[in-house]
């Protein structure tokens, strides 16, 4: 196993870099397009949040791999071309998005209506309410699902070598099927995946329990 | 794309045939995964020396190892065992394998979420372990988990989709070999997928929220 790793090293290491560029990008902006609808949920108008409902259950309910398959073979039909990164890195962003959005929506929710009266009847806008009171508190509440979804996201990474993303999962595939040392490969890239997502999830197993 | 076409009565019923294959090996993986995460979370929750350690550890290795790797395992690695299976037994497999690990984190942390006063008490009044543990903790702690292990299980349906790289002749496999005769079919495939896919794990989620409002 060791001369395998050896011998390939390189092209693990590409597959490693990919799947780290890839979960931090679609990381970063699921983040924000996830916080943007779990914001407009709690808004007051009934039209925006009926528009952030469906988003999120509409991206939460269809396979991932499904998504992804959308944006890599229907997108490019229509609209513009993608590369197999790039369609698999927009499909995770968006699925990954409306489970950030619901955990910070339930997050919003734990803070309580109190801070939002309170706030507002301290004179400040509905908007300054949550950007000074209502979200730091929610944040704090969901830091640890968050980790979670983060150990998720960096799983549900490897939905990239089905489009031919260049992830961890296709450079295994793709020494697998030229060594013929099938299980050995996979071991080694299951090795990659632990360093990223078990440090991860530890660290919020030990924020949990605080 | 060519929408009537594409959804004539042959193509929609080979699709629910493939449906019908995903929630077939769906219901197997949930019944099978929960009582084995019912199990082991019970068996990491309980210190039991040596034991408890070891299985909160292999728990932590599989949860954190994307399933499609446990795909790709059970496939290659089952025969090497000397064990001959079929696409369908292999992802019930490493369906299994994984998802019991995921439902035995919520297990555990469903006890968790039981005050320590519950099992002295128990313990206190003359049950056992096992009996505390039956007729005391499980109750309440099931009603807690109920939330995060039915959404677990609609993660459950929307993996099953993975299969399809060890061809489970499922849902996105038989839509795939639909769009393979005429590439004009892809779109309208795609789309009648998610929708199915959809409608499928919708209703699981609604469900799951109908049993939060209730219970949480």
């Amino acid at each position: 196993m060791w001369n395998l790793f050896i011998d390939n090293w390189d092209t693990f290491l590409i597959g490693f870099g990919n799947t780290v560029l890839c979960s931090v990008i679609a990381l970063i902006f699921s983040l924000i397009i996830g916080s943007g609808f779990a914001i407009l949920e709690t808004v007051p108008s009934k039209l925006w949040r009926t528009v952030a409902r469906i988003y999120i259950e509409l991206f939460r309910n269809i396979p991932l791999l499904v998504i992804a398959m959308i944006f890599y073979l229907v997108i490019p039909q229509f609209l513009f071309k993608v590369n197999g990164f790039t369609a698999g890195t927009i499909g995770l962003t968006l699925y990954t998005s409306a489970f950030i959005a619901e955990t910070i929506r339930s997050g919003i929710g734990a803070v309580g209506d109190g801070q939002m009266e309170g706030a507002r009847s301290n004179g400040i806008t509905y908007w300054q309410a949550m950007r000074y009171v209502i979200l730091p508190q929610a944040f704090r509440i969901v830091i640890p699902p968050l980790g979670n979804q983060f150990v998720n996201l960096i799983k549900n990474s490897s939905v990239l070598a089905f489009v031919a993303g260049f992830d961890l999962m296709y450079q295994g595939d793709v020494i697998a099927s030229s060594t013929f040392q099938t299980i050995p490969t996979y071991i080694i890239v299951g090795i990659f995946y632990l360093i990223l997502t078990l440090p991860l999830s530890y660290y919020m197993q030990s924020l949990e329990q605080k | 794309m060519d929408f009537v076409n594409a959804l004539s009565w042959e193509n929609v019923h080979f699709l629910l045939q493939g449906l019908w294959v995903t929630i077939y090996v769906s219901l197997i993986s949930i019944a099978l995964s929960f009582i084995i995460g019912l199990v082991l979370g019970t068996v990491r929750y309980s210190k039991i020396p040596y034991l408890s350690a070891i299985t909160g550890f292999i728990i932590d290795i599989i949860r954190n190892l994307p399933l499609l790797l446990i795909i790709f395992f059970t496939y290659f690695g089952l025969p090497g065992l000397g064990i001959r299976v079929n696409s369908v037994v292999a992802s019930i497999v490493a369906l299994v394998v994984f998802e019991s690990a995921m439902i035995a984190e919520i297990v555990r942390s469903g006890i968790n979420a039981v005050p320590e006063g519950q099992m002295e008490g128990a313990r206190s009044n003359g049950m056992n372990f096992m009996q505390a543990m039956f007729y005391v903790i499980m109750p309440q702690a099931l009603l807690k988990m109920i939330p995060a292990l039915l959404s677990q299980f609609v993660s459950l349906v929307k993996d099953t989709s993975l299969a399809t790289i060890i061809i489970l002749p499922d849902l996105l496999y038989h839509a795939q070999i639909v769009y393979s005769q005429n590439t004009n079919y892809m779109i309208p495939m795609y789309l009648i997928i998610a929708l199915m896919y959809f409608i499928v794990c919708f209703c699981l989620s609604l469900v799951a929220s109908y049993l939060q409002k209730k219970f949480g």
